[in-house]
């Protein structure tokens, strides 16, 4: 066995390692919430996964960004051809495995990569310089300062330096397909790395191209791999997670808000109807909506986990838009980082309570959702759905901030001052202004023919 | 105008007209919606639509409260109205509320209300496509109509079309804001922002909403909401435009050609 065989298989264990302790992290993470009910049919959930997340429905409708995102994409979703067989090469010891096997197709796909990967490049450098030279609005707002940049900039030149790998790798190997057929086998021309190899390393020795095309697999296959254990950390989880982002998400109509039975049954039992389903009320003080990433549903939960930050929904906020300290995307975030520091935390935080002769157990580190947004932020917000049309990937930020509401009136008895008056009003009249006049009282000025 | 019945007054024993009108707080109380109101029963009755209304047993569907996050104040409001709309065997309703519409469709029936709802631009267009409606024309001609497009109506429940037919029916030239249909951009009353001032910024929404709309020099802003109405006639009113741009609910710009 040959010493980059077993470097190799040595690495990939490693990496399945620590990526089996980092996704199955996330995968806890995303368990805290509540489950979801997955309201409407499969058909259209998995209709929504192949025309949203993949195809890139709700992308086009801004056009140019579009584009330049299909380019990426496209190239990400072919180059795991070569990938698989980077990871069979470098498990077995064979070299270019694929190519006696594909024949004539092998060319055809491997030119497709190329092609495609150079779209990628141009498509991954006009990002950069959407990012960092033109500075658009949406990348700019406060909640993208630090981290969230850097995150994004890192992902971008590590595309970079995969490409680069890929050039390097096949355009070395082109020119020793000539020098060494019998350790070489033939891949046909390969249209862009052979300029790329001709112009960069033509005329080199032999043994300095064995070494540059080694240099290219494994840049290739460690940006790969990096990339891979980078991706729990970082925004760009959602080349994974958009997939079962758009299945989960929700599918009633978007002015719908949920329904809480609990307290619905309260309601009936106080007004003489009969409980709905004969639940019992119960008698200790119930909290209501949302504090806490617990007490959010486990898609909304997959959905920060989802969000790559792009930012469109902050763009079209009418609160944001009028500088409001709201931002939908920052939501979003703020729900991440919560979520992530309660999974830190989990074990060192847990209380025990003795409820009815039962053993429970609950998380309380003292923090809440609300040490990250604020009662500003939610108070601000329209309910325009702008955010959640926007979202390439079906988020719903509006959903989270209503359900933040109900616990910052129900549970906190807290809210703006104005509501108050708004509330008793419409408790005591029915009517959502304080007035003298009757609801009929427009139709006495009517001239009805007798 | 012919007599306008009330469900509990005029058939306190059943029966009564398969229609009912949901006229809403704003239709009822706002002295600017209360035009909307009867320009929409002007209509009704001009098309021959049997109709009623609550009256004094329509309470506010609770829209407000339960965006603002009061959830017992919904469900008290809620149960009510099913209560009554139940009691009466409600199994039609038309309003001129995007907010009251969508409660109505979307959120009533989890609490055992469950009726067939409509918008009264779908009402309107739908009258004005099947000829039951006959408009003079010629009243708007040559003038320029921007449609603004509520959040609740809109992205809400996509409706797009049916507003926009009614401008098409009329004579004047529908032309569309930058941000219009499912980009449309909010007003600022939704969510119960209605009722309590802006939060902290550097302009209020209905601001921003006006100048986009004041960009297409036009003569009629046209909306579908009582809360839109009074945003977008606010803002006008904040650029000393209120002369020169009128703003109307699409059934305004119907009954002007009656």
């Amino acid at each position: 066995m040959a010493i980059q065989q077993i470097i190799f298989i040595g690495l990939l264990a490693v990496v399945i390692w620590l990526a089996s302790r980092s996704y199955g992290q996330i995968l806890r993470n995303i368990r805290l919430g509540k489950p979801s009910k997955l309201e409407g049919e499969r058909m259209v959930r998995l209709r929504n996964v192949a025309l949203i997340a993949f195809g890139q429905q709700k992308m086009f409708k801004r056009i140019i960004p579009a584009l330049l995102h299909l380019c990426v994409y496209v190239a990400f979703i072919f180059t795991q051809i070569e990938l698989i067989e980077i990871i069979i090469d470098g498990s077995i010891g064979s070299h270019r495995l694929f190519a006696p096997l594909l024949g004539g197709s092998y060319t055809i796909v491997i030119n497709t990569i190329e092609v495609l990967s150079i779209l990628a490049l141009v498509a991954t450098l006009l990002f950069l310089w959407r990012r960092n030279i033109m500075r658009l609005t949406r990348f700019e707002k406060p909640e993208m300062a630090g981290w969230p940049k850097n995150d994004a900039n890192i992902i971008l030149l590590g595309e970079i330096v995969l490409i680069i790998g890929i050039f390097m790798m096949n355009g070395a190997d082109g020119l020793l397909q000539a020098l060494r057929p019998s350790e070489y086998p033939a891949t046909g021309t390969l249209w862009l790395s052979s300029v790329f190899a001709n112009s960069f390393f033509g005329g080199v020795e032999v043994s300095t191209l064995i070494i540059i095309e080694r240099i290219g697999w494994w840049l290739h296959i460690l940006a790969v791999f990096g990339f891979f254990l980078y991706l729990p950390i970082s925004k760009h989880l959602h080349i994974l997670l958009g997939f079962p982002n758009t299945y989960f998400a929700r599918n009633t109509p978007k002015g719908m808000m949920s329904n809480m039975p609990e307290v619905m049954n309260e309601v009936r039992s106080m007004m003489g109807l009969d409980p709905d389903n004969g639940s019992d009320v119960s008698a200790e003080i119930p909290e209501f909506g949302a504090k806490d990433i617990v007490d959010l549903d486990q898609r909304h939960l997959l959905a920060a986990y989802s969000c790559t930050e792009c930012g469109r929904c902050t763009s079209v906020c009418p609160a944001n838009l009028t500088g409001k300290k709201l931002s939908p995307r920052k939501i979003m975030m703020d729900v991440r980082d919560r979520m992530e520091e309660v999974g830190d935390k989990w074990s060192d935080h847990l209380i025990e309570e003795k409820s009815n002769g039962k053993v429970e157990r609950r998380f309380d580190d003292g923090r809440s959702l609300f040490d990250y947004i604020s009662a500003e932020e939610i108070n601000a917000c329209t309910s325009c759905n702008a955010c959640v049309e926007a979202c390439p990937l079906l988020i719903n930020p509006l959903d989270i901030i209503l359900e933040l509401r109900r616990y910052e009136i129900l549970t906190r008895a807290a809210g703006p001052a104005e509501w108050m008056p708004m509330f008793t009003t419409l408790e005591n009249s029915g009517a959502v202004w304080q007035v003298a006049a009757e609801r009929d009282d427009w139709t006495n000025d009517l001239k009805v023919e007798r | 105008m012919k007599k306008l019945f009330v469900l509990s007054k005029d058939f306190p024993n059943g029966g009564g007209p398969e229609l009912l009108f949901w006229v809403g707080c704003a239709g009822s109380f706002d002295p600017r919606a209360q035009k909307v109101t009867k320009a929409f029963v002007q209509i009704l009755q001009a098309a021959q639509v049997e109709f009623a209304i609550l009256g004094n047993e329509e309470q506010c569907t609770g829209d407000p409260a339960r965006r603002a996050g009061n959830e017992f104040v919904f469900q008290m409001l809620a149960l009510q109205n099913i209560e009554t709309l139940n009691m009466h065997k409600v199994k039609k309703i038309v309003t001129t509320c995007p907010h009251c519409f969508n409660v109505l469709k979307h959120e009533y029936p989890p609490l055992g209300g469950h009726y067939e709802v409509m918008h009264h631009t779908q009402l309107l267009a739908s009258l004005l496509q099947e000829g039951k409606l006959q408009i003079e024309g010629g009243r708007f001609d040559g003038q320029v109509i921007t449609y603004h497009d509520s959040c609740y109506l809109g992205r809400a429940n996509d409706v797009y079309e049916a507003p926009r037919s009614i401008v098409n029916h009329l004579d004047g030239a529908l032309v569309e804001m930058k941000r219009s249909g499912s980009k449309g951009l909010c007003c600022g009353a939704g969510g119960a922002q209605m009722f309590k001032e802006d939060e902290p910024g550097s302009k209020r929404i209905n601001a921003e909403r006006t100048e986009e709309a004041l960009e297409l020099n036009p003569d009629v802003i046209a909306v579908n909401c009582p809360f839109c109405l009074t945003m977008m006639t606010d803002g006008l009113a904040e650029k000393d435009k209120q002369e020169k741009v009128m703003v109307y609910d699409l059934s305004e710009l119907i009954v002007k050609q009656l």
